[in-house]
């Protein structure tokens, strides 16, 4: 169903969870270095393969980037909080449980201020976060696209398991509306932007350091109507859980697409099943996974081999006091910094690249230059490729770039080149101006041999200059550039040749 | 289905459990674990009588917390240890049959 349509017949309700990975240097609840990438089953110890007579003991790093986290999202820390054993059967973990929190999470009920593009700022009510461990990763061979369905077996690499994770659990967000699916990125970008901000976790998406999953259900105007003239309380509707949505760009397609499918089942009179879909980025679609069932009834009990964690209140102020300035506050202080103007600036925040921006002025780019190849020529690509502008080039690399093209080295057609290398993988910006031999002549020497060349085909350009027509100029300089093959600086061959003309 | 004890041990609640925990039981099996469990139940029980709602819930017999480890890498396991024990593998990663079910 068409979009606006849907939101005419229906109200949006939303919830997320985020699971963010910390960059500790060491498991959650073993010793085995945080790194996961390498050969498989080589960062592991016999916690993490769950070995009879192995016991987990608690990182504390792990404690205090939770609690810092849960700080930064507005929460109270728990005088006292404990682990859970989540009982299932799985070969993502070795033990048939994961260690999580339960009933007694570290942090609860805060609140995150998102700003959308449009102005308008949301309150998002935030119920929970809590710590775990991450899974080991699966791969399933003999099926079709490395999908579960019809794989003959799986392989599992334990080396991510037990990465410390702090899972963020959003209230019900009622109230985004038309805005539903942008809500979702800026939600999503928020916690990335914290996150990155505190330094406790790596928060790349597109590795899984940040996942999100997303709930939606909808309810009709006409119920909710209904409800108020009746005094009662307002319906809801089933929601679906929508995951491996990976990128920020998935998260807000992913949602529009929910909110589409939804509103065409209901309005058709039929009902939405509660249940898990999956995101394909491919299709641009979500298809349907596991209903929920007994399979969910997950046998909860506090974790009998670990104790109960309660921060002191001396910690928890420390980790207040060193808590970074607020996003709200940081994106003022940045506009202001930078100089930008409202404009310039949303342009920025609805690109969801403020934190690659402002690394890349760290590195010594200009403000100005930052947002307009980030947001230009990089964002451009990202988008005609399907995929986040943070994952094709890093902060440093586009800095790099930025000082070739103010030291005159590189024009903005030559630096478009230098990228698109750079985003091929052929190394650093100086690397590929090297091996391409992309930088701008900046000898007079070739160009005046080139001037030369362009007047003698147009001998009568410098009459016409002496006489006060130097835009006749503008065919040498044409025909250099061309015989340069784009490497002349364009400023220069102008001087040049009115230079030329006065001699 | 509630499988809080004061719910009561019906043979269904042992059949759901069961399956859970994925273990098959035949009937008289579930008769007699229904019979069981609802004698350690009703014995876990007595503690209401004399812990009243002023008594916080204990869940360690230890009154100890915060009991950390320093964030430093320790030794890991080789390739070859993690895999010694396993029924089968591919040289790197543990080998597991189809799975039937999604992720968690």
């Amino acid at each position: 169903m068409d979009y606006d349509k849907a939101l005419e017949l229906f109200e949006p309700v939303l919830g997320f969870e985020v699971h963010v990975e910390l960059n500790t240097k060491t498991k959650m609840f073993s010793d085995a270095p945080n790194y996961f990438g390498g050969e498989p089953n080589t960062n592991i110890t016999p916690v993490d393969l769950g070995l009879p007579g192995s016991l987990p003991v608690v990182n504390e790093q792990a404690v205090k980037y939770s609690i810092s986290l849960g700080l930064a999202l507005g929460c109270s820390i728990a005088a006292s909080s404990r682990f859970a054993r989540k009982n299932y059967f799985y070969p993502d973990l070795a033990k048939n449980y994961q260690i999580s929190q339960f009933d007694e999470p570290i942090a609860y009920e805060g609140s995150v201020e998102v700003e959308l593009a449009n102005g308008r700022v949301f309150q998002i009510p935030i119920e929970r976060a809590h710590m775990e461990e991450d899974a080991g990763k699966l791969t399933h061979v003999g099926g079709a696209t490395g999908r579960i369905q019809g794989a003959e077996y799986s392989l599992v690499d334990y080396n991510r398991a037990g990465v410390p994770l702090v899972e963020i659990v959003t209230h019900m967000i009622v109230g985004a509306e038309h805005d539903a699916p942008e809500l979702a990125k800026a939600y999503v970008s928020t916690i990335r932007d914290i996150v990155v901000s505190l330094g406790i976790s790596d928060a790349k998406m597109e590795r899984g350091n940040l996942r999100c999953d997303a709930n939606i259900s909808l309810r009709s105007r006409a119920s909710v109507a209904a409800a108020v003239a009746a005094g009662e309380p307002l319906p809801l509707g089933t929601r679906t859980e929508t995951k491996n949505v990976n990128s920020l760009r998935s998260v807000e397609r992913a949602i529009r697409y929910e909110i589409q499918r939804q509103a065409a089942i209901l309005d058709a009179g039929g009902t939405i099943t509660q249940e898990t879909r999956h995101w394909h980025e491919d299709t641009g679609q979500t298809s349907a996974g596991r209903p929920k069932s007994d399979a969910d009834d997950y046998r909860y009990f506090p974790e009998p081999d670990l104790l109960p964690v309660e921060p002191s209140a001396e910690l928890i102020e420390s980790l207040r006091l060193a808590l970074p300035e607020a996003p709200a506050v940081r994106r003022k202080r940045l506009k202001s910094d930078w100089g930008f103007s409202d404009l310039e600036f949303q342009d920025v925040q609805n690109s969801g690249l403020l934190v690659e921006i402002e690394e890349t002025v760290s590195f010594g780019a200009s403000a100005h230059q930052a947002r307009k190849w980030w947001t230009g020529e990089i964002a451009r690509v990202a988008n005609e490729r399907g995929v986040d502008a943070a994952t094709l080039i890093s902060p440093k690399d586009v800095s790099e770039l930025v000082a070739l093209i103010e030291n005159g080295d590189l024009t903005d057609r030559l630096a478009r080149q230098v990228l698109e290398g750079v985003i091929a993988g052929e190394g650093t910006p100086t690397a590929v101006v090297e091996a391409r031999g992309l930088k701008v002549v900046s000898d007079d020497g070739p160009l005046i041999a080139a001037i030369d060349e362009a007047l003698a085909a147009q001998p009568d350009v410098l009459e016409k200059i002496r006489d006060g027509k130097v835009q006749a100029a503008g065919a040498v300089i044409g025909a250099v550039m061309k015989a340069m093959k784009g490497t002349a600086d364009a400023a220069r061959v102008r001087e040049l040749v009115l230079e030329r003309a006065q001699q | 289905m509630s499988t809080e004890p004061d719910a009561g041990v019906t043979p269904d609640v042992v059949r759901h459990l069961a399956g859970l925990a994925r273990i098959a039981l035949t009937e008289h099996e579930i008769t007699k674990l229904t019979g069981e469990l609802m004698v350690i139940l009703d014995n876990v029980a007595k503690v209401n009588e004399v812990a009243g709602p002023d008594v916080p819930a204990t869940s360690h017999p230890i009154p100890l917390s915060n009991v950390y480890r320093d964030d430093v890498p320790g030794v890991t396991l080789t390739t070859e240890q993690a895999l010694a024990g396993a029924p089968d593998h591919d040289g790197s990663r543990f080998r597991v049959t189809a799975i039937l079910g999604e992720e968690q």
